[in-house]
């Protein structure tokens, strides 16, 4: 048992057991959802934990973090707030909002603030585009969309998670 | 059967829910609420007392048509399934990924047990015991409603083995995504199921021969499977009451862009975009002229918003005289103030972050024309670059892997050839979106 | 594999039209292929006949029409000319996907499909660099070849913005990637993955950011590798070996055959005149050389890689030595040769010859001549058994793997195939895919578990008991076999696999030396050969029994009639004169080193300077095997014949010509020239060689996949072969009786067993010369069972004490969790010698 069964032997069970015996390889994505948890990216160590687990080379798993924009191979930015600034959404203010987040936040689009705690992200249609401008927050634990917001209750929301932290520490 | 579902809403709203149900009826989206409401009666009755044949033979009958975008209709889908391949798998489509689209998202989180329904219904057509719901990564949050949901289905003995006593199990299990669009394209998600990259696959074979671990396999979009259940209580010709005879039902229209009221509305095929867009969207923001549509999110060619447009019926017969395809329905209003070539910036943009890679038309065509938009946006492009953009993008056509390389050259050779003024560069060409400011990575 | 790549016998015929031409291809053959075997080239850069389609590069293009059918009465229809009438698609198809069909009409000429082409390859020179002139590939890309064909003269893409990637990706140490190059086609991925299946090398990212990566520790460290090279269609990958060593337009290629495993690989060596050599030939690569019966179009990277001991390099021995007070010192062929023959005269039948297996046949036809005209021994250097019963009941002619489908089966036991033989691992590998039965019988897990059918287990010492258990299970159950074989026929696993194995049209048995010294390795052959008596499967083509040997002409060896000894450690030392050539016994191990100075006068005969020759008397040079024409037979018993490439230092000779010289010296007449000359006498005397000749090994026949005809785009840049296909020969025809033997107890010890098991990457002569390799080598090793491991408290890694036979060595522990407990592995030449099974102790 490698270093990521270990610790999450529970979800692993659960997550294999969705899939037939002989396919285990689809359980990579679930699986690397588990590694995210782990300070929101994907080690050198993880893509071999999984690998192991799948029957796979670290390679493939490799290249299925590489593929898609939710898997992340270092760690940025505590939270990831992902802007839709897609074609529906710019039209109803999108672009200007995310510029408009970004000043305040003093960091450009791609960026995380120097404190670690939030990445700016632009990002494709999230599927409410009725709702802009809105994004979502990737930490380590979830995605959770945010719709109809403008820049202060975006900044607010940021405060929140630096109280939250502090309080932490 | 007492209270008979859907009847009472085709009197009250000009829309007539059969999809949006919530909508009239909040208490639908909870187990107990659902259930109240007849739901899962259909269930049982069809485990219990009807042959997957004749489930097949209803929806054929009804003449439902994928709602994912290719509008294929659904009864022949499930028909093609290769009855000499066996385990059978279905799959259902709620990667929701095109700009615009927003409609899989609504009834999963606020309708969850029809749609629920429905995908069993379709798994005991096509004697399939599993099914894999494909989600997109972002709805994550949804997608743990769902595993709750189907464990309470589970609990309710609804879902398991050896169901109402007969010999038929089923099991429902959600996969998430990470962020492709992609893995909209079918054979893609099947793909990306089978922990592969989310690369679309050659076709023919078709999944119903050759789908999930090269097993016959029904792929069907949420919105498709969400009208299962009622054409089953109902029957085929009451379903045939809603749409047009080539396009039967209720569609969901996801209202985008310029609008006052953007959202969804479910409506009957063959409503028009005039309807839609000036009655049930509220018209153009500040009472401004319309200038384009989109009628299948970015996907799609930009029609001219003329009267004769607004008046075109939204079904799969009627939209292609305009030019354009009815697709997953994503109208996305253009108003004046748009430019055009900052909206073909924005389409091709995303076609070349969102292009797999597997073809060389698509991977390298959208990169260029993303090359050419950025500098005819930016004001360093000559007029001879409208041209080599607009011969780039035909060069793609007819020659990709899968749709979604047509797919980018669509807003791209329509804008130009039916907004030539968009694309005269007389002055060096300034980003004017209205009062948007245009950003470009 | 496509359709098109299999032999199928009951092939249905389609008639077909590829521009204009009319075709006629067996049903299930893509349209690419149905062209280029009409000679007619639709362009490809994903599609490589050896693999599935995958229609991703688009270049193939065509238009294609069916004949319109009357769905009322399902006939043609015809137009008042009386043709039929085609229909033509919307959009154009990817040739590499769609498969002919009765009266398809295949058009690539018209300006439709020539505009399709362009763009296509306008797409892929956006990104791709314009460097031909200092690209490895320049001659010899397909890219180039094709943007010269369909390519229009002037870019519109704006040089500015075309992308900047590195160029110089070390995947590992061997491979080497120009990301710029690269266009995406996936061969090389695909090659890992559905051929080598080791996908270590991957695609990253999507779109535009699309490339090729590897994340696997150590990196692109597949034996397959080389392989990537020859069939990526542009230069984005090119091995450490070559890489900007040449120009392909200024290199030579003359044919040759691979000298490190029984599989006879066909290569063509490359070579060009260098100043930096003085002004000498010198072989720059090994490329595959294609011969659908043996290697396909496929070489390992032990055959690309390690030829570097044949260069001239300080290492080779030039002139003959002589010992003088205690040193070998330089002295003239005259009187080397003269003392050499002195010596033989007063040895009489105290002579012992011992040959080396990579020799010629030639070679081994005069040791075995000249040992006999002196009454003395000639021993081949082997540890195993079975050569007469291979050339009895082996591989009759005619047969190839690829012939082999459903119905059919293979035996492999007591071999780690992959790394005995890595093309018979591969061929065997896709037997399996087509539905082959593959019955993997071995101590331990070895990679082919992944693709048998069924996998049995036995102990070590058991192997000629398991074999006996599976003829047991279909034959009279014989009570006077001991226990475990009636244990073993008992348990199911063998007895399916028996029954599989009994059934079969077919059968093909591989046994190796994993773990068997000569004694185990003479019981095994015999079950082996019993096996396929009681079963019925001798005598035919695709049928027999293959030795899986430790050297590549070990099998010729046997057929000029060599033999192993069975205690060589004895055999030399009570030797008045050691006559040995091309083989290292004292740098295998201790004792035989200690044999080799108890020998009365030694004469080595060799390349360079090894361990032995370091204590001969006499050291006589001879000529690599890249300098000298010969013949090998490989462990199918396929006759090849390998070509000098570079001349020989003057002077030098193969070993033939040398054995003839001393054989002169004392009255016996042996060709000295012409190796040639040596093979008509083989064909004259040895039966089973009876009738051959140079001009049947020369043969050739048009292969499939077609590599070459002026395009490099098909099968990648392997070459064609021009100089012959080989012969394989024919079975004795002796068809012994059934008879059932009594396996015998396997070798006991007190403590642990030591084996000896056989890897690709070796510290043997014919690999260490080669530092390309080196990082690929293992340091000396030994593999423990978990259990053991643990009872020791060693970790895999740690370095560890051996003593075997007396010798203590440091070595790297590792551990297997298929090992049984009790076992430890030794692996052939890497520092830790054993002969047969023994007692070995292990300490932190
Ligand atoms: C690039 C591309 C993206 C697609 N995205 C989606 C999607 O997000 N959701 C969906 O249901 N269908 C999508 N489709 C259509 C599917 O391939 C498929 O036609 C559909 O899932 C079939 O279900 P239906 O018959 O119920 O519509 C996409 C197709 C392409 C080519
Ligand atoms: S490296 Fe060569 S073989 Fe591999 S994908 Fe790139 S072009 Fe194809
Ligand atoms: S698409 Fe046919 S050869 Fe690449």
């Amino acid at each position: 048992m490698n270093a990521l069964q270990t610790k999450y032997a529970k979800d692993i069970k659960a997550i294999l057991a969705k899939y037939p015996e002989d396919e285990k390889r689809s359980a990579v994505m679930p699986l690397l959802y588990v590694a995210q948890r782990e300070g929101g990216y994907v080690s050198r160590q993880d893509l071999a934990d999984i690998a192991e687990i799948i029957e796979v080379t670290p390679t493939e798993v490799a290249s299925i973090v590489g593929f898609y924009t939710l898997y992340h191979d270092k760690p940025e930015g505590q939270y990831r707030v992902q802007v839709c600034n897609d074609l529906p959404c710019a039209m109803r203010g999108a672009d200007a909002f995310l510029q408009g987040v970004c000043e305040n936040l003093g960091i450009e689009v791609g960026e995380t603030t120097k404190d670690g705690l939030v990445r700016v992200e632009a990002v494709m249609c999230l599927a409410a585009c009725d709702k802009a401008p809105m994004f979502q927050v990737q930490d380590c634990e979830n995605i959770t969309y945010y719709e109809e917001q403008t820049v202060d209750s975006t900044i607010k929301l940021v405060e929140k998670w630096r109280k939250a932290g502090a309080k932490k520490k | 059967m007492a209270q008979s579902r859907g009847e009472e809403e085709m009197s009250t709203v000009k829309g007539s829910h059969i999809l949006l149900r919530h909508r009239d009826k909040p208490a639908l989206s909870t187990f107990e609420g659902y259930v109240k409401d007849g739901g899962f009666k259909t269930w049982k009755q069809v485990v219990t007392k009807m042959t997957p044949e004749a489930v097949v033979n209803e929806v054929f009958d009804s003449g439902l048509r994928g709602r994912g975008g290719a509008g294929f209709p659904t009864g022949l889908k499930w028909r093609f399934i290769d009855k000499n391949n066996w385990p059978h798998y279905v799959v259902v489509n709620a990667d929701e990924s095109e700009p615009g689209t927003f409609k899989d998202r609504e009834i999963m989180e606020k309708n969850p047990y029809q749609f629920l329904e429905g995908v069993m219904l379709t798994a005991y057509a096509v004697n399939a015991n599993r099914a894999y719901i494909y989600l997109r990564g972002e709805f994550w949050r949804l997608a743990a409603e769902l595993d709750k949901q189907i464990a309470r289905l589970h609990k309710e003995k609804l879902l398991g083995k050896k169901l109402f006593g007969k010999d038929y199990e089923l099991e429902l299990y959600t996969h998430l995504g990470a962020g492709a669009y992609i893995c909209g394209e079918e054979t893609a998600l099947l793909e990306s199921l089978e922990g592969k990259l989310g690369q679309p696959r050659l076709r023919p074979p078709f999944p119903p021969t050759f789908g999930l671990y090269g097993k016959p396999t029904i792929v069907n979009n949420v919105e498709t499977l969400a009208n299962v259940p009622l054409i089953l209580e109902k029957g085929a010709k009451w379903y045939r009451k809603f749409g047009t005879e080539k396009s039967p039902g209720t569609k969901i229209f996801s209202l985008s862009g310029r609008v006052v009221k953007p959202g969804n509305y479910e409506l009957p095929l063959g409503t028009t975009y005039g309807e839609l867009i000036m009655e049930h969207g509220g018209g153009i923001i500040d009472g401004r002229q319309i200038k384009a549509i989109m009628s299948a999110g970015a996907s799609s060619s930009l029609i001219v918003a003329n009267d004769k447009a607004l008046a075109t019926p939204m079904d799969y017969e009627n939209v292609p005289s305009l030019g354009a395809q009815l697709g997953s329905a994503s109208i996305i209003v253009i108003d004046e103030t748009v430019d055009l070539k900052w909206l073909v910036d924005k389409t091709v943009h995303f076609f070349k972050h969102e292009s797999c890679g597997k073809c060389t038309p698509c991977r390298e065509g959208t990169y260029w024309m993303n090359n050419i938009t950025h500098r005819i946006l930016h004001g360093e492009a000559e007029q001879k670059d409208v041209d080599l953009l607009k011969d780039v993008a035909v060069n793609m056509k007819g020659k990709c892997l899968c749709a979604l390389g047509e797919f980018a050259t669509e807003a791209v050779v329509s804008s130009i050839e039916r907004f030539p003024n968009d694309f005269k560069l007389k002055t060096a060409a300034k980003a004017v979106a209205g009062e948007l400011k245009v950003t470009h990575d | 594999m496509t359709d098109a790549v299999k032999p199928t016998v009951q092939t249905t015929l389609v008639n077909l039209t590829i521009d204009n031409v009319p075709v006629q291809a067996p049903k299930g053959t893509l349209v690419v292929d149905a062209a280029k075997r009409a000679g007619i080239d639709i362009p490809v850069f994903c599609y490589h006949p050896k693999m599935k389609p995958v229609g991703m590069c688009r270049m193939c293009l065509v238009d294609i029409g069916l004949p319109a059918v009357d769905r009322a009465t399902g006939k043609v229809q015809t137009d008042p000319q009386g043709h039929p009438v085609i229909n033509f698609g919307k959009a154009l198809q990817t040739g590499c996907t769609v498969e002919v069909a009765e009266g398809m009409v295949v058009v690539g000429y018209t300006e439709k499909v020539q505009k399709a082409r362009q763009d296509v390859v306008e797409f892929l020179l956006t990104s791709h660099p314009l460097d031909c002139p200092i690209c490895d590939k320049g001659g010899e890309c397909p890219l180039q070849n094709l943007t010269m064909a369909h390519g229009s003269s002037d870019s519109r893409f704006i040089f500015d913005e075309k992308i900047k990637l590195a160029k110089h990706v070390p995947l590992g140490e061997l491979i080497y990637l120009d990301r710029e190059r690269c266009i995406q086609c996936a061969r090389c991925t695909r090659f890992q993955d559905e051929i080598a299946d080791d996908p270590v090398i991957g695609f990253e990212a999507r779109g535009r950011s699309l490339q090729i990566v590897t994340y696997s520790e150590p990196g692109f460290d597949s034996i397959w590798s080389g392989n990537t090279t020859d069939i990526c269609p542009v230069g984005a990958l090119t091995t450490s070996d070559f890489r900007f060593g040449a120009r392909p337009w200024e290199l030579q290629a003359s044919a040759s055959i691979c000298t490190h495993c029984p599989v006879g690989c066909n290569t063509t060596l490359n070579t060009r005149r260098e100043a930096k050599a003085g002004g000498e030939m010198v072989v720059k690569r090994v490329m595959p050389r294609q011969n659908e019966d043996v290697n396909e179009i496929w070489l390992c990277d032990k055959g690309r890689f390690a030829h570097h001991y044949a260069a001239k390099d300080d290492g080779r021995l030039t002139r003959p030595l002589v010992r003088k007070d205690g040193k070998l010192v330089a002295t003239t062929w005259e009187k080397a040769l003269a003392l050499v023959a002195e010596k033989f005269d007063a040895a009489g039948r105290g002579l012992l010859t011992l040959a080396g297996g990579k020799l010629t046949n030639e070679d081994f036809y005069h040791l075995a001549g000249l040992a006999r005209a002196r009454g003395g021994k000639a021993v081949l250097d082997s540890r195993m058994a079975g050569g007469d019963l291979t050339a009895q009941v082996g591989l009759s002619a005619g047969s190839n793997l690829v012939a082999l489908g459903a119905g059919d089966a293979v035996l492999v036991i007591a071999s780690d195939l992959e790394e005995e033989a890595p093309l018979w691992w591969l061929r065997v590998k896709q037997a399996a895919e087509r539905g082959v039965t593959v019955v993997v019988a071995n101590p331990r897990r070895t990679k082919l578990d992944r693709h048998a059918t069924h996998t049995l287990r036995y102990d070590y010492g058991y192997e000629a008991a398991l074999v006996t258990a599976l003829i047991g299970s279909f034959s009279p159950k014989r009570a006077d076999l001991p226990a475990a074989v009636q244990a073993l026929i008992r348990n199911k696993d063998v007895k399916d696999a028996g029954q599989v194995i009994a059934q079969a049209n077919n059968l093909i048995v591989f046994y190796g030396s994993d773990g068997t010294g000569l004694a185990e390795s003479t019981a095994l052959a015999r079950a082996c050969a019993n096996l396929l008596i009681g079963t019925g499967h001798v005598g035919r083509a695709n049928n027999g029994l293959v030795a899986v040997w430790d050297k590549a002409n070990a099998q010729g060896g046997w057929d000029m009639g060599l033999r192993p000894s069975a205690d060589l450690a004895a055999d030399l030392g009570a030797a008045k004169v050691a006559y040995i050539v091309a083989a290292d016994p004292a740098g295998d191990s201790p004792a035989l080193a200690e044999a080799v100075n108890a020998a009365e006068f030694v004469v080595v005969q060799d390349i360079r300077l090894s361990a032995t020759a370091e204590l001969a008397d006499v050291v006589l040079p001879a000529a690599a095997f890249t300098e000298r024409d010969g013949t090998f037979t490989s462990g199918e018993r396929r006759v090849q014949r390998l070509h000098p490439a570079v001349p020989a230092y003057a002077g030098l000779r193969g070993d033939f010509a040398v054995t003839a010289q001393i054989a002169a010296r004392l009255g016996l007449a042996q060709e000295k020239l012409l190796a040639t000359k040596v093979f008509n006498q083989i064909a004259a005397s040895v039966p089973a060689y009876a009738g051959l000749s140079i001009a049947a090994l020369s043969e050739v026949r048009e292969q499939w996949p077609v590599i070459g005809r002026g395009d490099v785009y098909y099968g990648g840049t392997t070459y064609d072969n021009k100089q012959g296909l080989g012969v394989q020969l024919p079975v004795s025809g002796d068809s012994p009786a059934l008879t059932f033997e009594q396996p015998a107890e396997p070798v006991k010890v007190k403590g642990l067993k030591a084996v000896a098991v056989t890897r690709l990457y070796d510290r043997g002569t014919t690999v260490t010369p080669s530092t390309v390799l080196g990082t690929r080598l293992p340091q000396t090793f030994i593999v423990l069972s978990v259990e053991d491991a643990d009872k020791m408290k060693i970790e895999p890694g740690q370095k560890v004490k051996a003593t075997l036979n007396g010798v203590t060595a440091e070595a790297e522990a590792r551990i297997d969790n298929s090992l049984a407990k009790g076992v430890v592995l030794a692996p052939r030449s890497l520092g830790l010698a054993i002969d047969s099974p023994c007692e070995i102790t292990v300490k932190k």
